[in-house]
């Protein structure tokens, strides 16, 4: 088999050197290693996997045989755990330092859990081994699912949801099932201006008209305006609570009320529940569905932008039409509630499957033992130190930028900035970029939409005071630099793998696969 | 509470920079008939690492792992031999407490593996593009649907007979709630079979977004989709082709070569292992021309300021934080780790690992039917599989896995467990081989059968 690396690795690819330093003939710094791409290193006929030889039948594919190169490059096994190994140290990381994701919420990430979810029980567990040889994982779903309805007060649950955006999906479905249910086809989900994206999105993907909600001056939804868009024609609301300004919604039982009494049900985006676990159970304030961020309230690493696990916990009216499968305690047994048993267990009102199995048993097992170390006591002081800790941010910095909601009472997990004051010519992506330089990943920037030139800060509970202290003096460095309008900081990063990347050329002409540079050259 | 570094002068300290007296100073705007005091009733109280290892390895305990005897449970989840260096790889804490790329500069680790990853997806199924990775199969299946409703203007999907029942669940709860019209059928274990291209040829129409077919089928056949896909253009619709089990395509024809226009399906096998079902990973890929109705995350090539080339997150225009509700779908998270498993794996095998080890599969599966075929009252349904294929039993196969699983042999899924609306196919079983399987497995099934069917 030929090689398909025609082009080669070129030692010039990687020469580009900032400032006087000379170029090195590899491209390489010292321990910063510059890794080409796999294409550019493999070839087609090596592989870092030995295979028994194989017994010689004749084959049964019906014709259907691959006769042509595939063209996937193989490394030997050396190769390819250096080339990921030098992959993996151009990534920043919460094993690296601070991650200050608002709404994101990245926090240290306990090994413990990635030692359970790897025990064979549960790791090398087939979704459809007998029930009666599945007990254990059951166990530990139903035992993740009552902590998840204890902490929320609410009774009814969704496990399978794969991610907070298919939780909110879940949670549309069962209220659009229940209004069908009642033979009520309403028609409009109700979203505020400052709701996550995906609410929108998610709405719009259940098949509903999406009306928007205006934000009051502090940063919190508009409860005359969300009243009098109310009609019979409402389904329901999507709120983010506390929402994404890092505010808790003070409204939110006259809110719970109003669309109550319209016939509506209103969704809570749990996505920030890490901030009142603990202090604040959503069912007393009159939610009936909303989705919880495994991932981000109870520690599973993000791994690069997921796998996450997203359960919507259902009010009492909400709680009959949760979707299969479901697990259920029978005396000492558990119960797979499915297709094959749904009948004879009695859940027909369910509005049907949303994943082909049963969720995300990784992440389960992950948020079972961060939940149990934790427990009631710990998870309680959890949500105390992520408050404290961005309360200590957004004081300490608020005489230094910008905080448009510093007057609208505590905020919540995240604290807030905006661009205003910075030098002309400086936006908030020149902070961002300014703080890599200073060895921190960026705050989330421009969001949420409604404050311009957005930063929003989230230390979360695992910080240490000295972290936290480091981190501000870096912000504010680098916050002055932009309102005296340091031209240097317009050229940051100026030390990470790579200087600012140009995004726009990259949508403009996108290249989102590898091909060989003398046949891409051919086609043009 | 060692997960948690504040002391309590330290706690004291920041309360007075804030101007709090009390930390329940920060929780005023609660409203005061929701605000807890004390803890949560009904939970117990933080744990030792210990404690916590103790409980939870009981509960694991408790399951029959793969790996606990014979094996040959597949439909849609497979075993694997997974190389130790993929674990070791994603536990790098570079990888694996890494946020989604949204700062390319200090993310070029993430965006590169995934862009490596998108093209070893599109070469692998035959297509021009690929995403960096969807939830799983079953839902790309869907988000497949439904960018072909967007790209046709039409709204009827006609479904395969052979598509994993699961995903047709999903397609049907999510079609009931979009209005788009979903036709679909029931395999047939009565030797019908061969008509269901046939079926689903007659069923397009000018109405038709898409027909969706698996390959290999729920029930382990292989077919070819050359003239389905001939039939679809010819109509305007699309044809969507599903793959359960990546590693066939080490060995069959790839469904764009078929003639496909969108190709989606499960990249458990490679690097990720069975996990009880979750988190897997759903691939996606499909012509250039309809990269901005693709659903999800892309990575893509581009140069920094000093001209070197590096990676960033594109086309983000489509996406919900943009387009909101004209977003290509709402989905804001992918499965990034369990790309760069797969990814990782695929690297480690190569054309030449891949290859071999679907020859391997099928070798391995050839034989096991075989053999399984001698047992008094078996049948083996086709003469066309891949790694999986279905046994046909002299009664309901529900019972006779369980049997089996009492003796320690996990023999292969029910199809009663799948259709439990029985019409026949609830004698059938499914059995999947791997590279894992063992002679001595097939005769532990051989035997566990014969005892389970006496």
């Amino acid at each position: 088999m030929s090689a398909i690396n025609q082009s080669g690795w070129r030692p010039e690819m990687g020469s580009g050197a900032a400032g006087d330093a000379p170029a090195t003939y590899t491209g390489n710094k010292a321990l910063m290693l510059e890794e080409p791409l796999l294409f550019e290193i493999g070839d087609t006929a090596r592989t870092g996997v030995d295979l028994p030889e194989r017994p010689k039948v004749a084959s049964r594919l019906s014709g259907l045989e691959r006769n042509k190169p595939i063209g996937l490059p193989g490394l030997s096994e050396p190769e390819a755990v250096r080339h990921y190994t030098r992959l993996s140290r151009q990534n920043y990381a919460i094993d690296l330092g601070l991650f200050p994701l608002g709404s994101c919420t990245m926090k240290h990430n306990p090994r413990l859990n990635e030692k359970m979810a790897r025990l064979p029980g549960f790791a090398d567990l087939h979704p459809l081994t007998p029930v009666d040889g599945t007990q254990g994982a059951l166990a530990v779903i139903h035992l993740v699912a009552e902590w998840l309805k204890a902490l929320t007060n609410m009774p009814g649950i969704a496990m399978s949801p794969k991610a907070g955006a298919h939780g909110e999906l879940c949670g549309l479905l069962a209220i659009r099932a229940a209004h069908e249910a009642k033979g009520d086809a309403r028609k409009i989900i109700l979203v505020p201006e400052s709701a996550h994206g995906t609410n929108p999105a998610t709405a719009a993907f259940a098949g509903y008209q999406v009306k928007g909600i205006p934000a009051t001056e502090d940063g919190r939804v508009d409860l005359e305006a969300l009243k009098a868009a109310l009609s019979p024609e409402v389904a329901g609301v999507m709120i983010t609570n506390p929402n994404t300004c890092g505010l808790f919604e003070r409204d939110m039982i006259a809110i719970c009320e109003a669309v109550h009494a319209i016939g509506g049900y209103v969704y809570c985006d749990g996505a920030n529940f890490n901030a009142i676990v603990g202090r604040v159970r959503p069912g007393d304030l009159g939610v009936d569905a909303m989705h919880i961020n495994l991932h981000k309230t109870f520690s599973t690493p993000h791994g690069g932008g997921g796998p996450g696990s997203g359960p919507v916990v259902f009010s009492a009216a909400l709680a009959p039409f949760a979707p299969l499968p479901f697990v259920e305690k029978h005396d000492d047994r558990y119960v797979l509630v499915e297709e094959e048993t749904v009948a004879e267990e009695g859940h027909s009102r369910a509005f049907g499957r949303m994943v082909a199995f049963h969720g995300q048993m990784g992440m389960f097992t992950r948020a079972a033992a961060y939940m149990l170390s934790h427990g009631a006591d710990g998870l309680k002081q959890v949500s105390e130190d992520a408050v404290l800790s961005a309360n200590y941010i957004l004081r300490s910095l608020e005489g230094v930028m910008d905080a448009p909601f510093a007057g609208a009472g505590p905020c919540m997990h995240e604290a807030i900035f905006s661009d205003k004051g910075f030098a002309e010519g400086f936006s908030t992506l020149d902070v961002a970029k300014g703080l890599i330089d200073e060895g921190f990943h960026p705050m989330t920037v421009y969001f949420p939409l409604v404050v311009h030139g957005a930063m929003l800060v989230e230390p979360t509970e695992t910080e240490s005071k000295a972290a936290l202290d480091q981190f501000i003096g870096a912000l504010r460095s680098v916050a002055e630099r932009a309102k005296a309008g340091d031209a240097a900081l317009k050229a940051a990063p100026m030390y990470a793998p790579r200087r600012r990347l140009d995004e726009t050329a990259a949508a403009r002409k996108p290249v989102l696969v590898w091909k060989d540079p003398v046949q891409a050259q051919a086609a043009e | 509470m060692r997960y948690l570094p504040l002391q309590p002068e330290d706690r004291q300290a920041m309360l007075g920079v804030i101007g709090a007296n009390t930390i329940d100073d920060l929780f005023v705007d609660v409203p005061g008939a929701a605000r807890l005091s004390g803890t949560v009733p009904g939970l117990p109280m933080h744990a030792t690492e210990l404690q916590v290892e103790r409980q939870l390895g009981a509960l694991a305990r408790m399951n029959q792992a793969a790996g606990d005897g014979p094996f040959f449970l597949g439909a849609g989840s497979y075993k694997h031999h997974v190389p130790a260096s993929v674990d070791h790889i994603i536990q790098r804490g570079e990888f694996l407490t890494s946020y989604t790329p949204y700062q390319p500069e200090i993310a070029q680790g993430t965006l590169q593996a995934l862009f490596e990853f998108q093209t070893q997806v599109a070469r692998l199924y035959g297509c021009e593009v690929a995403n960096a990775s969807m939830y799983d199969g079953s839902t790309a299946c869907w988000e497949a649907i439904v960018m072909a409703r967007r790209i046709t203007r039409r709204a009827k999907a006609v479904l395969s007979a052979g598509l994993h029942p699961h995903y047709v669940s999903v397609c049907e709860t999510m079609a009931k709630f979009t209005g788009d019209v979903l036709e679909t059928a029931l395999p047939k274990l009565d030797g019908t079979a061969g008509q269901e291209m046939a079926r689903l040829i007659a069923a397009i129409d000018s109405e038709t977004s898409c027909v969706v077919v698996q390959n290999p089928g729920i029930l382990g056949r292989v077919a070819d989709l050359s003239e389905l896909a001939e039939a679809c253009h010819a109509k305007g619709a699309l044809l969507i082709a599903v793959v359960t089990e990546p590693v066939s395509l080490g060995l069959i024809k790839s469904p764009g070569e078929m003639g496909a226009d969108i190709v989606v399906g499960e990249g458990q096998s490679l690097g990720v292992g069975l996990q009880f079902g979750g988190p897997y990973v759903g691939l996606f890929a499909c012509a250039e021309k309809h990269v901005r109705q693709m659903p999800g995350r892309l990575a893509g090539e581009t140069v920094d300021a000093d001209g070197q080339r590096g990676f960033v997150l594109t086309l983000s225009t489509r996406e919900q934080h943009i387009r909101r509700e004209k977003a290509t779908s709402n989905i804001c998270t992918n499965s990034g780790l369990c790309a760069l498993a797969f990814t990782v794996h695929m690297t480690l095998l190569g054309e030449k690992g891949l290859r071999d080890l679907a020859a391997l599969n099928h070798a391995l599966a050839v034989q096991a039917a075989d053999r399984l075929a001698q047992v008094p009252g078996v049948k083996v349904m086709d003469g066309a599989f891949f790694n999986e294929f279905t046994l046909t039993l002299p009664k309901p196969s529900r019972q006779v896995v369980r049997d089996m699983a009492q003796n320690g042999v996990l023999g292969g899924v029910s199809l009663g467990r799948l259709y439990p609306d029985g019409d026949g196919r609830e004698n059938g079983l499914l059995v999947a081989v791997t590279e894992t399987t063992t002679s001595e497995d097939v005769e532990a099934l051989c035997g566990a059968l014969e005892e389970a069917l006496a």
